[in-house]
């Protein structure tokens, strides 16, 4: 069975600056992937490719065994990849529910509906809030609003970028939780992290990126439990 | 949202005399209209003759009348009413209306000697009201828990007033002079912004909001009606079909502007190409094209060829960011006038005879019906320019209805997205640059709709119509009236073009005018007139009360017919 998305030889340069420098991986159905590094790595400019906001210099990216290296961004939600962006970036000026409804925007089903709902019961205080404007949210309220409205478009995969940014603990595992029942309801995920503990803890398969090239890999655990991990992103010697 | 002049503690001490001073101030108004405000008896319709009220001084006497309403209502304070506000609006309009009837008097008849003791009086009577309203106590009210009347009541309530309306425009544009004209505006405001500013306005918008068909049917039925109140005369006919194509093109900008959010300063080009391919498809002997088609067809040609401009220019610009789109479409602008100017034979094909433009366009013809001819519909006469008004409205009808589909469908919501975060809309599979395309082309196709009825209503179309300064009104107009909204744009594009035409003695200062017009409204109001409540929350973000009535709307809506979901609901005077 091939991988639910690959990426090979990835390149992405903003000009004449290469932020990613050839990456391989692949994210296997029902798995949480984390792709791990520090700032400036290249961590955001790889998802920001794959969902077809940014063009890649060399390299392709599978998905499904379909290529969309060079597929529209918004005919890639569409496929069914879903991208919950750094920074959240909800619309302040919407109620939440307009922002979930507006996550839907790619699909023409008529289980929208149903989907709302399941975005309501994954977060209660969504329901609540409804007709509020995002903009008065908190970050972790905004948090979990991205992820919903991320979840509207029904995608079988989900990547998430950095969604533990400027949160605090508490809320942190909050959202660490529901990214391990997403993963149980189905939808694999592809998680772009700072905060390497979090990430690796829950991830079948973790990839650590340095100044644009991967390198290391391997299961969550160990990663997790590996010396080089745990001396530069984990704070121990 | 309560305005606080005076500090608390003179409204403490002071509160309990408001109703009192607002009644001397209303009684002083009322008296003002029996004295005299002129010594000079040829100015303004005369003004001079004590006890005998001749227009201005009637109109006086009408802020008299709501003065003591109000200040009857203070004086019983019913909870559900805030005559405060009205008493603050009337006032505030009342001394505005006064100091212009007083300067206009100084300066037609030479210094301020002639102005007599009613104007005096009537000031006096204006700052009483004004301080009334600011000294009485706020009364927070929502209209929304008024006894709702049966829905019969309601409509009738609501043709009642188109028909007041209706009388109301067609004896405001009957006044000639311009100075009692810009009064009469000022009177208007002050005394519908007193009665309504009470609570009654925002009652009637829910009233409105209740019925938007009836709402619709009625007002589309006062501007059929609007000719027949004209008895025949051109005049103000000919002043209200510019009016709607102006108001028409500006209804199209908003797609552009309003609804997807794109600046475009070169959009009277698109109007212009419409004109100037119904003149050279038209059969005037000075039309360089000798294929002539029927009307329906040119309209259609016109319209398209527009769009393809708009996909021309569109295409590589809507891909970056919004600066370029600007600057491209003011480019655009020029280079269609250039370019109409200089397609005289002499340099490239002779499509447009260049500076001299095509004239003699003859009046349109359809079905056998001549709009060059007057008809006679129930014994009133209709002149050549009710024919086009008529043809307009239809077309405004159309525009409208495009909008408004577009702004609801999904289309409008992805619209809204791209405005809000264009880089998140994208990745929620929101097609950016697909949409923005729409967006402009369906803005060029309208505009280019309305330049192929517009030459033939001008009878003549030259490269100088279509200059930068159009493009710029247009623009104004959809600011001035509210962006994303219809009846903002109506309302700004008849500001627009009907006080120009009136207002012919300060016609040489029309651009400062104009300009410092806009400078006070981007200071005070800077969402336009009738703004949708989604763009108020755009320039007011910390307001938590209007943030708090979005969602108590969205709330209410939840449980309402999915055909009122729509985002600009007509506000009655806040």
């Amino acid at each position: 069975m091939s991988a639910m998305l690959e990426v090979k030889d990835l390149e992405v340069a903003y000009g004449k600056i290469k932020a990613v420098k050839g990456i391989s991986f692949d994210v296997n159905e029902g798995e949480v992937v984390s792709l791990i590094g520090t700032n400036g790595a290249g961590k955001t400019t790889t998802l920001r490719t794959i969902s077809g906001l940014l063009r890649p210099t060399s390299g392709s990216i599978r998905f499904k065994g379909k290529d969309i290296t060079t597929v529209e961004a918004h005919d890639i939600v569409q496929l069914g990849l879903a991208h919950s962006p750094e920074g959240r970036r909800i619309f302040p000026r919407l109620t939440v529910e307009e922002n979930l409804y507006l996550g839907a925007f790619a699909r023409k089903d008529k289980g929208i509906d149903a989907d709302l709902e399941a975005a309501y019961e994954l977060f209660p205080i969504l329901r609540e809030r409804r007709a509020q404007p995002a903009g008065t949210f908190s970050g972790g309220e905004q948090q979990m609003l991205a992820m919903g409205r991320a979840m509207m478009s029904r995608p079988q995969l989900l990547m998430l970028d950095e969604p533990s940014m400027g949160l605090s603990p508490i809320m942190m595992k909050r959202i660490m939780t529901t990214v391990t029942t997403l993963q149980q309801q189905g939808t694999t995920i592809l998680l772009v992290e700072q905060n390497a503990q979090a990430a690796l803890k829950r991830a079948t398969k973790g990839y650590v990126l340095e100044v644009g090239s991967i390198v290391l890999s391997g299961t969550g655990a160990e990663l997790l439990s590996s010396d080089d991990v745990r001396k530069a992103y984990l704070g121990e010697d | 949202m309560s305005r606080r002049i005076l500090p608390d503690s003179v409204r403490a001490t002071h509160g309990p005399k408001a109703p009192w001073l607002a009644l001397a101030g209303g009684i002083l108004f009322l008296l003002s209209g029996l004295l005299s405000w002129s010594y000079d008896d040829r100015i303004l319709g005369d003004l001079s003759i004590r006890f005998y009220p001749a227009g201005i001084q009637l109109y006086a006497m009408l802020f008299g009348v709501i003065g003591v309403i109000l200040a009857v209502l203070l004086l019983r304070r019913p909870p559900w009413l805030s005559p405060a506000r009205g008493l603050r609006i009337l006032g505030t309009t009342g001394i505005v209306f006064v100091v212009w009837i007083i300067a206009s008097v100084a300066y037609q008849s030479g210094g301020l000697i002639n102005a007599n003791e009613g104007g005096w009086v009537a000031l006096v009577g204006a700052v009483l009201l004004t301080l009334a309203g600011h000294l009485s106590p706020e009364v927070d009210i929502d209209v929304r828990r008024w006894p709702r009347l049966s829905s019969t009541l309601e409509i009738v309530i609501i043709v009642v007033l188109m028909a007041i309306l209706l009388f109301t425009v067609a004896y405001t544009l009957d006044i000639q002079d311009g100075v009692i004209f810009a009064s009469f505006l000022i009177a208007l405001i002050g005394l519908a912004g007193g009665l309504l500013g009470t609570g009654f306005g925002g009652y009637l918008g829910f009233i409105g909001a209740n019925n938007r068909r009836p709402l619709l049917l009625a007002a589309f039925l006062v501007a059929f009606l609007f000719p027949f109140t004209q008895d025949g005369s051109d005049a103000n006919m000919s002043i209200a079909t510019q009016v709607l194509i102006f108001a028409t093109t500006a209804l199209g900008l908003n797609i552009v502007v309003g609804l997807a959010g794109l600046l475009d300063l070169g959009y009277i080009a698109f109007l212009g190409t419409g004109a100037y391919v119904a003149a050279m498809l038209s059969s005037s002997g000075f039309a360089t094209i000798g294929w002539k088609p029927p009307f329906v067809v040119v309209m259609l040609i016109g319209a398209a060829t527009a769009a393809t401009f708009g996909l021309i220019i569109g295409s590589p610009t809507l891909r970056v960011s919004g600066d370029y789109l600007a600057i491209v479409t003011l480019g655009f602008g020029e280079i269609f006038r250039l370019a109409m100017f200089n397609l005289d034979g002499n340099n490239g094909p002779d499509l447009t005879n260049g500076p001299n433009g095509i004239p003699a366009i003859p009046d349109l013809e359809l079905l056998g019906f001549d709009f060059g001819e007057v008809h006679t519909v129930a014994g009133i006469p209709l002149g050549r320019f009710s024919n086009y008004y008529f043809v307009l409205l239809l077309l405004l009808m159309f525009v409208m209805l495009v909008f408004t589909r577009l702004n609801n469908s999904r289309i409008g919501r992805g619209w809204v997205a791209i405005r809000e975060d264009e880089r998140a809309a994208e990745a929620m599979g929101v097609n950016t640059f697909g949409l923005k395309l729409l967006a402009f082309s369906v803005g060029a196709f309208l505009a280019g709709l309305a330049g192929t009825i517009k030459a033939h209503q001008d009878t003549s179309v030259s490269p100088d119509q279509y200059v930068f300064l159009e493009s710029a009104f247009l623009l104004s107009a959809v600011v001035l009236g509210g962006m994303g909204t219809v009846v903002g744009v109506l309302v700004g594009a008849t500001i627009l073009k009907l006080l120009p035409e009136k207002l012919r003695e300060v016609n040489d200062y029309r651009l400062l005018v104009f300009g410092l017009l806009l400078v006070v409204m981007m200071r005070f109001r800077p969402e336009g007139l009738v703004p949708s409540k989604r763009r108020q929350l755009e320039f007011h973000e910390e307001d938590q009360e209007l943030s708090e009535l979005l969602q108590a709307e969205h709330l209410q809506a939840e449980h309402l017919d999915p055909e009122q979901l729509e985002p600009e609901h007509l506000q009655g005077a806040k």
